[in-house]
């Protein structure tokens, strides 16, 4: 066992970490305004090959692994969210299902444009009456002339609006359900019958944006199908297995950052004339939650170089997903309550993070989803023979 | 064109300081490259870009160094050489890089015009001396034509525009450029590029420090400034009574 950090990842984090702290963060208030990244924060980050750090380098990314994916968006949820939050989508479940099950030519049709930022991607599974039980999926596509035809409506749907190219997925036989009856697609946003609809107003993840997306008799080339007619369902569980490990990594990042601006913020603030980091009521709590960062650090690692060694890590991906953005809940609260009402206040960052922080235990599936995902893996590894 | 860059890795600008055993505690202490030498790398890649050739950055120092050189090589570099030689002084410092560069064809040496830690300013300097070659300092931009460097650099109250010839040594401030971040492709490429690491006897080299560290300290707390009370005539008396007195300047 070697927990040794290699110099590559090292100079990742370190660079990483200079664009979050220098290019983002003095912008963060901005961003919070203006629900809007700056186009500067997203040129810049073209130029660093960000968007393109998932897509295999032979369609033009840098095909980066999942241990060194993790320790970017680790560094990029030490900043405002709403860029990784976007970031996370574009690289993660917004194209894994075309680098990994779309046929040659989608790839060479999206990727290269994917990976360079000039095209942005989004997953869209969730349905008003399809969030956690995602197998009741009402959006249909039907085979017309050599057409697929797409009707119905997804909805909070990270990047909706933003969104070049989406994996789409819709019922194509009813009868079969989850078990064969759904399909993936690959849809344009300039494919007639596409339309964004109502873009929603968040808590939190100002300048990533969410909306619905309208599906009226939307015309899909058969070749725009990702991976087999009737698979997609169990694509889309796997697209979403890996997205889980990369946004434990950045409740991670968020949480690092919190024990060290909570560290700080004790030793500067004075009560009852001493720095109340002095009190143990204090103490304890930033104990916790250092402690409760590095157990969801380790745990988000271990599991990402498994994956990258090609285990599937199921049951550990949503172990990666419940545990750091629970620990997050936690670590953000206390950060609120080290800072008293400073934390309250839009002044310090304290408030934007705990509003960011609470998405994380519901999208990309829900804790109790995550919970369910573990204990069903469990129940069939110790099985009990009746 | 090929350029030699010199940089030097120095502490991070943000690192807390602390002594220990009469030395500063390197412990902890995040290291980066020389912000100056980091304006020369920048300058030396878009140089690059414009006109082709090849970047080699060449840095004097321990093995920790090598970040330095790999960040720069992250950035774009081509090259990068580490002349092992851990506290060296400046005349000793210049020596070697001299000795190091010796055969290689460039037409451009650029440096930082100063390291933030010691403040010394003083190795590109003494390396144009040794390898005779023309120096502009101090330069915030920087345009190459026809074999000629045309150089504006910062004077007392002004701005000087100087034009030399190549080969030259042209040391870099604060306004040249705005150095880039190393985009993840230059990241997972950096430890593929050469780094060739020589030792002072491989080079051929006996040199000593001429510099001697006698004493390392802090600066002083600074504290809370005083206001004088009174009327001018009186508040004067006063002044001068503490700078004689108090702050023993006078």
């Amino acid at each position: 066992m070697d927990f040794t950090i290699s110099e590559e990842l090292q100079a990742l984090r370190y660079n990483i970490r200079g664009f979050a702290e220098e290019v983002i963060e003095p912008k963060a208030q901005e961003i919070e305004e203006n629900d809007k990244i700056p186009e500067e924060i997203i040129e810049q980050a073209k130029a660093l090959g960000l968007f393109g750090m998932s897509i295999p380098e032979e369609y033009g990314g840098t095909g980066l692994n999942l241990l060194e994916r993790c320790i970017i968006l680790e560094e990029l949820g030490r900043t405002q969210n709403g860029f990784s939050s976007l970031l996370g989508a574009h690289t993660g479940i917004g194209s894994t299902g075309i680098v990994e099950m779309a046929s040659e030519d989608l790839k060479q049709r999206y990727l290269p444009r994917m990976a360079t930022g000039e095209l942005i991607g989004a997953f869209a599974l969730t349905e008003p009456n399809a969030g956690s039980d995602a197998t009741n999926l009402k959006t249909t596509a039907e085979l017309k002339d050599g057409k697929w035809v797409i009707n119905g409506l997804k909805h909070f749907i990270t990047n909706g609006p933003v969104a070049d190219v989406i994996t789409v997925m819709a019922i194509t036989d009813k009868s079969k359900g989850a078990r064969g009856g759904i399909t993936a697609f690959a849809v344009e946003k300039n494919f007639p019958g596409f339309s964004v609809g109502t873009v929603e107003k968040k808590m939190g993840l100002k300048g990533s944006y969410t909306s619905e997306l309208v599906f009226e008799d939307c015309e899909v080339p058969q070749e725009n199908v990702i991976g087999e007619i009737g698979r997609g369902y169990a694509n889309a569980l796997k697209i979403l297995n890996k997205g889980r490990i990369t946004l434990g990594a950045r409740c991670v990042g968020t949480s690092n950052k919190l024990v060290e601006l909570c560290t700080t913020y004790a030793q500067q603030r004075i009560q009852f004339g001493q720095p109340i980091a002095s009190f143990q009521g204090i103490q304890w709590m930033l104990a916790d939650m250092a402690t409760q960062t590095e157990a969801a650090r380790y745990l988000t690692y271990r599991t990402a170089w498994a994956a990258d060694h090609g285990d599937p890590v199921i049951k550990e991906s949503s172990m990666v997903k419940l545990f750091a953005s629970e620990v997050l809940a936690k670590v953000v609260d206390m950060a609120v309550q080290v800072h008293g009402g400073m934390g309250y206040m839009k002044e310090f960052p304290i408030e934007r993070f705990y509003r960011d922080a609470r998405i994380t235990r519901i999208y990309e599936g829900t804790s109790e989803i995550q919970k369910i995902i573990i204990a069903n893996r469990l129940l069939k590894e110790f099985k009990v023979d009746a | 064109m090929n350029i030699l860059v010199c940089l030097k890795q120095t502490f991070d600008t943000e690192a807390k300081i602390e002594l220990k055993d009469g030395k500063i505690n390197a412990q902890g202490i995040k290291n980066i490259i020389n912000p100056y030498d980091e304006f020369a790398v920048e300058e030396a890649l878009k140089l690059k870009e414009a006109n082709g050739g090849e970047v080699t950055t060449i840095s004097v120092g321990s093995d920790q160094t090598q970040e330095a050189l790999r960040q720069a090589l992250a950035m774009g570099a081509d090259k990068a050489i580490l002349v092992e030689f851990p506290n060296s002084d400046e005349h000793a410092t210049a020596k070697a890089l001299a000795k190091a560069v010796q055969g290689m064809e460039f037409d451009l040496i650029l440096g930082g015009h100063v390291a933030i830690d010691d403040n010394s300013g003083q190795i590109a300097i003494r390396l144009a001396e040794e390898l005779d070659l023309p120096q502009v300092n101090v330069v915030t931009k920087l345009e190459i034509n026809d074999g000629k460097a045309v150089c504006t650099r910062e004077i007392e109250g002004g701005v000087q525009i100087v034009e030399t010839p190549l080969p030259t040594v042209i040391t870099c401030q604060k306004g040249l450029n705005e150095p880039r971040y190393p985009s993840l492709k230059g990241i997972m490429q950096a430890k593929k590029k050469e780094l060739k690491r020589i030792g002072l006897e491989e080079l051929g080299l006996t040199v000593d420090n001429k510099v001697e560290i006698l004493e390392v300290f802090l600066p002083p707390q600074k504290e809370a400034g005083k206001v004088i009370e009174g009327e001018a005539e009186e508040a004067a008396g006063e002044l001068v009574r503490l700078l004689k007195e108090e702050a023993k300047v006078i």
